[in-house]
């Protein structure tokens, strides 16, 4: 019975670390947004290719629109 | 000027969207206007053309390139001191409003800022907020640039000295988090840790482990009691020291006793306490305060009129062009106010064509033209080109400000009690006359149990349940209310609205509709011919009564398109052309010279006709009432509320509004801003609870002074006076509907309380024999937490429905 001793501090470390984990993101601000972020990330891939060629100075082809 | 587009086929601009009368075609996308092409030519430039992907048409119309002088004022150091957040020589941080943004598009274009400038570092938009964060470096671009480039683009910024000085921080809402997670944390671990305890019946066999399962939950339970349990015991502590008993007074108490009895059977090895219970009560009075207080980000209930006052005024001095910031004007001097700029303080016209829209004022939106030597009030708007003004009264003097000198506005008034509170006075008196009786009747039989029944009297009955009805209702209300686009402030004002007994309407934009007119026509009667002549002239202008004209005469596709030619526009008098080789022309009385100028009994604005050499008669443009105004009057007065219309204006639109709300209504014309307030004031000496509905900042003071007061807007974002709702244009016919909802609120509680009771008379049933194990706690107490959620959660929703909310 004495792995329950040991069970419940690792059990009580692993449930530590994931209130640790939520306060970081609070702290970080994660919280404090909870709509644009899930717009934002729909632009990432053209922002990230893009701001590439930027910085090697290739001109941007645009996609076609509707 | 050439022939026009009939409007079937006019193409909608690539851009904003808005129909293009004459369209400008490049690449083959149409524009409305050259505005709106440069900031495509600006975005394509960029490789920002991904813009148009997300929405169709999500531009805002540009109004072209501002005037120089607009935004000099954001050169000054004062200002950029004022409104950055960080400053350094390389970097500032500064925080805009933008109440314009609307879409995806929005998004991305606000945070691709530094693709157009590269002085710009890093944009972030907040959709909610309506904020964008924007951090630029000062040697490559200045304050001044970046809101140019914004308000190129479309989207300038609201900015006041008001948002500057309190700029919201986001502090409030992580620490509630802070504390919900904590909270949260050490109940689900006491809970596990407290299982072999349920089950053992407090006979656990294995050495050892009781005590250490007793220690770690006490270590578990230090950071509840002394940090996520600190907002409770603060509003607990200020409720004593104004000698008032709230409602967090006694879960205060509760939660001393819970912990400190549980911590004495812990420190003695006596028993397991009750911290699973205790620390549970707190998890769910933080989730319920946490719920209730998502609140409505990006609306602001508590401006004045520094918020729409423009920052920066130009002045003439040493014949000179000056930008000085508003406050510092003074009585005498010159101004100029441009095309859509706002007049900073009372002032008289000394030169230019003065055509002023007060919508922002009074809500009615048809600008009236003014003389060399009127007096023009603070708060309108100039349409057409630059006017010099002579400043006849300081920013804060003038008619509509001088309202904000009222003790109104001085005092912050705590409007009224919760009518939760005496529910917990008298819980707090049930509870305490039955831990008494039980310690009498202990004391009389077996004085060793009178310390565990009184503590665990205590630790049952806690005014939890209570206050997680209160605040789950309401934060489901308010959650209601918002889908419909009806804004409250806070809990409180749910309550408010339930307890008014009379209503007060203002009229211009409240009941009647701010974009729409209705246009009647008296004269000589007008052919079809005539009509599309009138119709194709009204089209070439973009002056207000032009815009309802045109709209208002419906072509048929069949029509030819009459051929226009030597169109002009007088400024504040009228236009005319010649329209299929006939002259025509349309204006004010004095630009129709043998016109019929007789009829002094206007109901509103009048365009007058002439073709050929003939005067015709007149289009009458009258406000239009929102629809569903006759049924929801009828309502209201069904309901037993006493119903009054106050406006600003003549009483030519008495027998209208007699029509709506019956004869008995009480009915105030011309009214000033502080004949509204005073109105107020003397409803509520005669012992009345007053709900005031307006729009303008006319209203601003009424709003404030009321009970309750409603803010009626067709563009949330944008200006509301202070108030403690704000409604949406379109929902106003609910407004009946809403106030059943909001009374159906006390009902939901009611019901609540005698669930809880039940609950507290099962507990203490168990209390009182001293027979209130840690189990019997653990069960009970959460449940009855559950059960009342869910239980107010289904009745608000139904209610909801049940009052109409979602009828249309």
């Amino acid at each position: 019975m004495s792995a329950l001793f040991v069970l419940i501090g690792i059990s009580i470390l692993v449930a530590g670390g994931f209130l640790l984990a939520f306060l970081w993101s609070v702290g970080n601000g994660q919280y404090d947004d909870d709509y644009t972020p899930s717009v934002r990330m729909l632009f990432d891939q053209e922002k990230n290719t893009a701001a590439k060629n930027e910085t090697e100075n290739i001109q941007v082809t645009t996609p076609t629109t509707k | 000027m050439s022939a026009k587009i009939p409007p079937e086929q006019i193409p909608s601009c690539y851009h904003c969207g808005d129909p293009c009368e004459e369209p400008i075609v490049e690449e083959g996308k149409s524009f409305c206007c050259q505005g709106c092409r440069q900031v495509y030519a600006l975005l394509q430039e960029n490789g920002l053309c991904t813009y148009y992907d997300f929405d169709k048409n999500p531009g805002i119309k540009a109004r072209g390139k501002f005037l120089h002088e607009r935004f000099a004022y954001l050169d000054d150091e004062t200002v950029i001191a004022k409104l950055a957040q960080f400053r350094s020589e390389q970097l500032i941080h500064i925080h805009f409003s933008l109440p314009q943004m609307h879409c995806a598009s929005c998004i991305y274009l606000l945070e691709n800022l530094h693709r157009i400038n590269p002085g710009v570092i890093r944009s972030r938009a907040d959709f909610q907020k309506k904020q964008v964060f924007i951090s630029f470096n000062p040697q490559q671009v200045t304050l001044r640039e970046v809101v140019e480039l914004l308000a190129f683009i479309g989207y300038e910024p609201q900015i006041s000295l008001k948002d500057v000085s309190a700029a919201k921080s986001p502090d409030i809402n992580r620490r509630k988090l802070f504390h919900l997670g904590v909270a949260g944390f050490s109940f689900a671990n006491i809970m596990m840790l407290s299982f072999p305890e349920y089950f053992s019946g407090g006979y656990i066999t294995e050495h050892g482990l009781k005590e250490v399962f007793a220690w770690v939950i006490f270590g578990l339970s230090l950071p509840v009691l002394f940090y996520a349990s600190a907002s409770i015991f603060e509003s607990a502590w200020k409720g004593l020291r104004q000698k008032d008993i709230n409602i967090d007074v006694p879960i205060a108490l509760a939660i001393v006793i819970t912990f400190g009895r549980s911590y004495y059977e812990i420190f003695t090895g006596s028993g397991a306490g009750y911290l699973d219970s205790g620390t549970g009560i707190i998890f769910f009075m933080l989730v319920g305060r946490w719920f209730q207080g998502k609140t409505h980000d990006a609306l602001s209930f508590d401006r004045d009129y520094q918020s729409y006052f423009p920052l920066g005024v130009t002045v003439i001095r040493n014949n000179r062009e000056e930008n000085i910031p508003a406050t510092r004007l003074e009585v005498g001097e010159r101004i100029i106010v441009r095309n859509g700029e706002m007049i900073p303080s009372d002032a008289i016209l000394l030169e230019g064509n003065a055509m002023v829209d007060y919508s922002f004022v009074s809500g009615e939106n048809i600008p009236v033209a003014c003389n060399v030597g009127d007096l023009l009030y603070a708060g309108g708007r100039q349409v057409g080109g630059a006017i010099q003004l002579k400043v006849s009264k300081e920013v804060s003097q003038s008619y509509i400000t001088q309202l904000w000198n009222n003790d109104v506005f001085t005092k912050d008034q705590e409007k009224l009690t919760s009518f939760i509170h005496p529910w917990s006075r008298y819980f707090t008196i049930a509870l305490f006359t039955v831990a008494i009786s039980a310690a009498i009747y202990w004391w009389l039989h077996e004085p060793a149990m009178i310390w565990p029944v009184v503590t665990s009297v205590l630790i049952v009955a806690c005014p939890c349940s209570l206050l997680l009805s209160a605040t789950f209702t309401f934060g489901n209300m308010l959650r209601h209310f918002g889908r419909q686009k009806m804004y409250l402030k806070n809990e409180k004002v749910v309550e408010a609205l339930a307890a008014v007994d009379t209503i007060v309407f203002d009229k211009t934009g409240t009941i009647t509709l701010s974009d729409r007119h209705q246009v009647i026509y008296a004269g000589q009667v007008l052919t079809e011919t005539d009509k599309r002549m009138v119709r194709s002239l009204a089209g070439q202008s973009a002056h207000t009564l032009s815009r309802f004209l045109f709209q208002s005469l419906h072509a048929n596709e069949t029509d030819t398109i009459p051929v226009l030619s030597q169109y002009q526009e007088l400024s504040g008098k009228g236009i005319r052309a010649l329209v299929d080789e006939v002259p025509v022309r349309l204006g004010s009385a004095d630009f129709i010279p043998a016109g019929d100028n007789t009829g002094t009994d206007a109901k509103g604005a009048r365009v007058y006709v002439q073709i050929g050499n003939q005067p015709k008669g007149y289009f009458e443009i009258r406000q239009q009432y929102r629809p569903g105004m006759e049924a929801m009057a009828a309502d209201l007065i069904k309901m037993g509320y006493q119903v009054t219309v106050l406006s600003g204006d003549h009483d030519a639109e008495r027998s209208s509004l007699e029509k709506i709300f019956g004869k008995s209504a009480n009915m105030q014309f011309e009214a000033s801003p502080q004949d509204k307030l005073a109105y107020i004031k003397n409803l509520q000496a005669d012992g009345r609870k007053v709900l005031m509905i307006g729009d303008g900042l006319n209203d601003a003071g009424a709003l404030k002074q009321a009970d309750a007061g409603i803010a009626v807007t067709d563009h949330a974002a944008r200006f509301t006076p202070a108030s403690d709702v704000i409604m949406d244009g379109g929902s106003v016919f609910k407004l009946s509907r809403f106030l059943k909802y909001a009374r159906s609120g006390k009902t939901i509680i009611s019901i609540s309380f005698i669930v809880s009771i039940l609950y507290n008379i099962v507990g203490l049933s168990f209390a009182v024999q001293g027979l209130l194990s840690p189990l019997v706690a653990a069960i009970l107490m959460p449940a009855s937490s559950i059960s009342i959620i869910i239980l107010v959660s289904l009745l608000g929703n139904y209610m909801a429905r049940w009052k109409g909310l979602y009828k249309n």
